[in-house]
């Protein structure tokens, strides 16, 4: 019998649980949570206050998963040290667990710059988890300004949640457009305009200087006004642990193709960690949910003994604000960099598909993303663009783009 | 386990299967009630071109990218046979992002759907499968 620990109750931790129970049904396993909720669908904290889900729909498994898989939650408790000569994870409260095998899946952390005044602030709040939700939600009601701080992922779906909740939502960012992680310029203006429609206003290039209780005074020199104030600048990954113990870490945690990190039967999966994104060719931390859980598995089973690798990690990500729903994976490429852009568009919708060295590197849709997928497989499998057409794919998902050898792989085997 | 495999060399293009998918999940006992004269939402649908047609639906992967990338938890593997929650879904459409089938799409009113082997409607048995003239596809174990 062995003994695994997990430190995270996310995503991550879902999926290295089920990855050790693939391959070792008896073994122990401990999940050590800060959070005092089972697992739950973090990007549905968003929908949550919208009204699309609620606090029941929101678990991610059933309310006996952690019986059915055989596992003790340690809920509360924060781990605080990786003792990698006594392989053992040590509690905030001194209690000390033994690993054969760990997986750090801490996930990350909101980042708040040291802002001017924020101690003025009164009522300020994250926007990661649930608790953060509910005191948000507590917080606000019809006659709420809002201001938010970060027009990335988190800053935006905070901001469509409590549209229908709040008097009046205001949206800063030092960059010069909404999400710019991930979207263009051109892009990211038609995002922009149909948030904007429905009565969101961003306040671009621009910071806030220093607070002064309810108002910011912005570097512009504008002034606004706000009861509620939301941090979403940014996060951090959760490294300290295996920092502490002279683990790799870069920005998040080094991990291999196994979810190894370079601290002998110490695993990393999820928003913690650093893996290899092929579309960029180097490390980089990719904090999206299929990422954690496939993270997650692949270092689960690994630690049970099982074989399994995860080489094909890429960025993507599937959002709509306000009925316009954009799709994106990879990476964009210029072309200077090398990269080549095949674009289409109409009103309301957008492809942008980025090539480079006869491969797909990346791609934008939007208002229009039906069978998105074919592509993003194209990616994640590196198919080499001259054994297809893809001048008729880059037009159409479509089948037809394949040869018939091919087609009959994808639906007349077994998969 | 059983599943739809196609032979797109006997495929007519017909879209039969479409209308008989549409037709099992619409829940109505009579077709021409339930499919004439409104937008239909099969779950197969046929791709092709001027030269060959074939039919595309869930494959119902082994090792399912849509389940493991499910952000509200609402995919799941039942007996192999992957399935959707409506209850958890809340449409941000992330399964359409990764299935690289283009097999998940969204139906009347903006709702994921997906070929579920029509093990949740009355026909038992996949019905696109059933009404095939020409066993363009067939539902067999391979």
């Amino acid at each position: 019998m062995k003994q695994y620990v997990i430190i995270g109750n996310g995503i991550a931790a879902a999926g290295c649980i089920e990855g050790i129970r693939s391959v070792d049904a008896d073994s122990q396993i401990i999940v050590v949570s800060e959070e005092k909720h089972p697992v739950y669908c973090r990007p549905l904290i968003s929908y949550y206050l919208e009204g699309k889900t609620d606090l029941e729909r929101m678990k991610y498994r059933s309310n006996d998963c952690y019986e059915k898989m055989n596992c003790d939650v340690i809920y509360g408790r924060k781990a605080v040290k990786l003792d990698k000569d006594e392989k053992s994870v040590v509690l905030d409260d001194g209690t000390s667990i033994p690993y054969n095998a760990v997986c750090v899946a801490a996930g990350s952390s909101p980042f708040v710059p040291p802002f001017a005044g924020i101690d003025t602030v009164k009522k300020k709040f994250s926007f990661m988890t649930i608790d953060d939700t509910l005191a948000l939600e507590s917080a606000i009601n019809k006659k709420s300004k809002v201001l938010i701080i970060g027009a990335g992922l988190i800053g935006l779906n905070c901001a469509e949640g409590l549209k229908d909740r709040v008097a009046d939502i205001t949206v800063c960012d030092l960059a010069d457009r909404v999400l710019s992680s991930i979207l263009d310029n051109e892009c990211a203006k038609l995002m922009q305009d149909r948030i904007e429609e429905n009565g969101i206003s961003f306040m671009l290039s621009d910071s806030v200087e220093r607070f002064d209780g309810n108002t910011a005074y912005m570097k512009s020199g504008k002034t606004v006004s706000f009861d509620v104030l939301v941090l979403a600048v940014g996060v951090r990954a959760n490294t300290a642990l295996v920092k502490d113990a002279e683990g790799s870490v870069n920005r998040g945690i080094i991990v291999n193709t196994k979810m190894q990190t370079s601290i002998k039967n110490v695993y990393a999966a999820g928003d913690c960690t650093e893996g290899h994104d092929i579309t960029f060719g180097q490390k980089r931390v990719i904090a999206i949910l299929p990422n954690a859980y496939m993270q997650g598995k692949c270092a689960g089973i690994n630690m049970a003994g099982g074989k399994a690798v995860f080489d094909n990690a890429i960025p993507m990500n599937s959002i709509g604000f306000f009925g316009l729903h954009a799709m994106t994976a990879g990476t964009y490429y210029g072309e200077a960099e090398g990269g080549e852009m095949y674009e289409e568009k109409s009103k309301g919708t957008l492809k942008r598909m980025f090539t480079r060295n006869g491969l797909l590197t990346g791609y934008i849709m939007i208002g229009k993303t039906e069978r998105a997928g074919i592509y993003t497989s194209l990616i994640r499998e590196q198919t080499k663009l001259d054994t297809i057409n893809f001048d008729l794919l880059k037009q159409v998902p479509t089948f037809s783009a394949f040869s018939s050898e091919e087609r009959k792989k994808k639906f007349g085997g077994a998969l | 386990m059983k599943r739809v495999y196609v032979n797109e060399e006997w495929c007519l293009g017909c879209h039969l299967c479409e209308y008989n998918c549409a037709f099992a999940n619409s829940g109505e006992i009579d077709m021409s009630k339930a499919l004439k004269g409104k937008p239909v939402f099969p779950r197969v649908k046929i791709d092709g071109d001027e030269h060959i047609n074939f039919a595309v639906s869930c494959r119902h992967c082994d090792d399912p990218i849509c389940v493991k990338s499910c952000i509200s938890g609402a995919l799941s593997v039942n007996n192999g046979v992957i399935q959707i929650d409506h209850n958890k879904c809340v449409k941000c459409l992330t399964c359409i992002l990764v299935c690289p089938y283009g097999a998940v799409s969204e139906g009347e009113h903006g709702i994921v759907q997906k070929c579920e082997l029509c093990v949740e409607n009355s026909c038992g048995e996949p019905a696109c499968v059933k009404g095939c003239p020409n066993r363009a596809i067939v539902y067999e174990e391979r």
